[in-house]
């Protein structure tokens, strides 16, 4: 029973919260009335055995402890009485457990998280603390900040949304398609969390990638804009390859080392249909190039195959439209695979000089690898050195050591 | 819930318009509140002279002092408030958006809360 309430919470613990927020008018309340619904169950349900419809149950059961809560405190500050009443009466029972409302329920929550009012650190660790389950932990992580400093950040957001009144909906027509810019960025920072840990053993995290994909496919059904279909498409191409990024030892696995009959073909053909949809419209943006990118490499039957120039050239698009470093390295990287090594140590080396990406341990192990090529042992060994010191996560640094071991024991 | 729209721009942008400009913008204000009365969300409001016919007063260990102009020099100036009555920020947002010198500048929308009725006052 144990096991059965954990994998309920796993799949349904969102979904009731956003719909208790929406009953309760109150993220704190909502969680609290979670929190005490899932009690419940597991004191009720080995008696009772599991209900036929667990959802509504757990919804029913959080506003009906939440609002008892409120009922309690209410007598040492009588205002709540009236707050109490209104949860009570104005909203009889759940309508439609099993129908749109669930989801919708789900998109309001994500755009409010995601409100503008609130500051871009406020919505992502709020959208991923409410929304994804992520712990403070993971998401400061993620962000490279303090645990402490995201707690704080989703207290304020908190308060911001109750002192402000930001309200509990769906954006209107009009103001939708800019209030869609912040969420995709959240998704995405989501579905990044989950594809590569940012520290720690495992490389990819397979749950936060279903739930950015999932997440995804709601705000494509809402709004089906060109960007929306990229970032999924970016995704599902990504997610694909999931199986083959590692082996089974947890070793990190090359993209031109991958077993591409183990990618996930289904995937990538709706990847490439969503490309080529997103492209067409000509109103689309970095998200929709990163998928063209990713689609190309899912459809090089071997490595060899790889159309190199094509990725360039498709770097050079996303180059103009999101100008960044860390692109313009994997830009480097494209040029060296299609010209040579000498190529790619040219352009990195530029970028490095210019003062960036000097802190960014693939810079170095992309360096290491060119020198690596070229049999300039010395200077591989040296770059291999620099992105040992920078490397986070462990499978690359296993990856980053096995490279440099074979070079110092082949002196 | 009520919110306050406090209306800024700069100045500047107001010197160089012509009379007719002037006019026009005004016009344009003056049926923003009749609008907002109408739809009753106008709880009050008023545009202020320029920021130059300011005085700030400071009181510091029981010493008025007063000084010319603004509070502080900022790249846009207050040239007004609103009151607004409004159901939630979004909407509170959308009314602050009609506000014409919101093209202009900017608009700083925040809540008003109540002053908690201290207990000796009761």
């Amino acid at each position: 029973m144990q096991a059965r309430i954990n994998s309920l919470y796993k799949a349904e613990s969102r979904r009731v919260l956003a719909t208790l927020i929406r009953l309760l008018g109150d993220f704190d309340l909502a969680e609290e009335g979670l929190q005490e619904a899932f009690m419940a169950a597991m004191a009720q349900w080995p008696q009772d055995g599991v209900p036929e419809n667990p959802r509504a149950w757990l919804v029913s059961t959080g506003r009906f402890k939440a609002i008892d809560q409120i009922r309690k405190r209410a007598r040492y500050d009588t205002s709540l009485d009236d707050i109490a009443e209104q949860l009570d009466a104005g909203l009889g029972a759940v309508d439609d457990p099993e129908g749109e409302n669930i989801e919708d329920d789900r998109l309001r929550l994500v755009f409010t998280c995601c409100h503008p009012s609130l500051s871009a650190e406020a919505r992502t660790a709020l959208t991923l603390r409410e929304v994804c389950d992520l712990t403070t932990e993971e998401i400061a992580r993620a962000f490279l900040a303090t645990p402490p400093t995201v707690a704080q950040r989703i207290v304020r957001a908190k308060a911001k949304i109750r002192d402000a009144a930001i309200p509990y909906e769906v954006p209107a027509p009009a103001q939708l398609p800019e209030r869609l810019d912040s969420v995709l960025q959240v998704i995405y920072l989501v579905f990044n969390e989950g594809y590569s840990a940012s520290s720690g053993e495992e490389v990819t995290r397979l749950d936060l990638c279903a739930e950015a994909i999932r997440l995804a496919r709601l705000v494509l059904q809402l709004l089906p804009e060109p960007e929306v279909q990229g970032l999924l498409a970016l995704m599902l191409l990504h997610d694909a390859r999931k199986m083959t990024r590692s082996n089974a030892d947890g070793e990190l696995v090359l993209l031109e080392d991958q077993d591409r009959s183990q990618w996930h073909r289904e995937q990538i053909d709706e990847g490439d249909g969503l490309v080529r949809d997103a492209l067409a419209s000509r109103r689309f943006g970095p998200y929709t190039v990163q998928a063209a990118i990713a689609a190309v490499h899912a459809g090089a039957v071997t490595a060899a195959d790889t159309d190199w120039q094509e990725i360039v050239a498709l770097y050079d698009l996303l180059l103009r439209l999101q100008p960044s470093p860390v692109i313009a390295l994997n830009r480097a990287v494209a040029v060296a695979m299609g010209e040579g090594p000498a190529a790619g140590l040219r352009l990195i080396n530029a970028l490095l000089d210019s003062g960036q990406l000097r802190e960014y341990h693939l810079a170095y192990a992309a360096l290491a690898d060119f020198h690596r090529r070229l049999a300039q042992r010395e200077d591989a060994i040296h770059n291999y050195r620099e992105a040992l010191r920078l490397v986070r996560q462990e499978p690359e640094r296993r990856f980053l050591e096995k490279r440099l071991r074979q070079l110092v024991e082949n002196a | 819930m009520k919110y306050l729209a406090l209306v800024y721009y700069d100045e500047a942008i107001i010197d160089a318009m012509s009379k007719t400009e002037w006019d026009a913008l005004n016009a344009e204000c003056y049926h923003c509140v009749q609008s907002l009365k109408s739809s009753g969300h106008f709880v009050d409001g008023a545009p202020l002279h320029p920021v130059a016919t300011g005085t700030t007063v400071r009181v510091r260990d029981g010493k008025a002092a007063v000084t010319d102009g603004p509070f502080a020099e900022t790249r846009e100036q207050l040239a007004g408030f609103y009151m607004l009555e409004a159901r939630d920020l979004n909407e509170a947002l959308s009314l602050a958006a009609k506000i014409p010198p919101a093209r202009l500048g900017s608009v700083e929308v925040r809540p008003v809360r109540e002053l908690p009725v201290p207990a000796e006052a009761e």
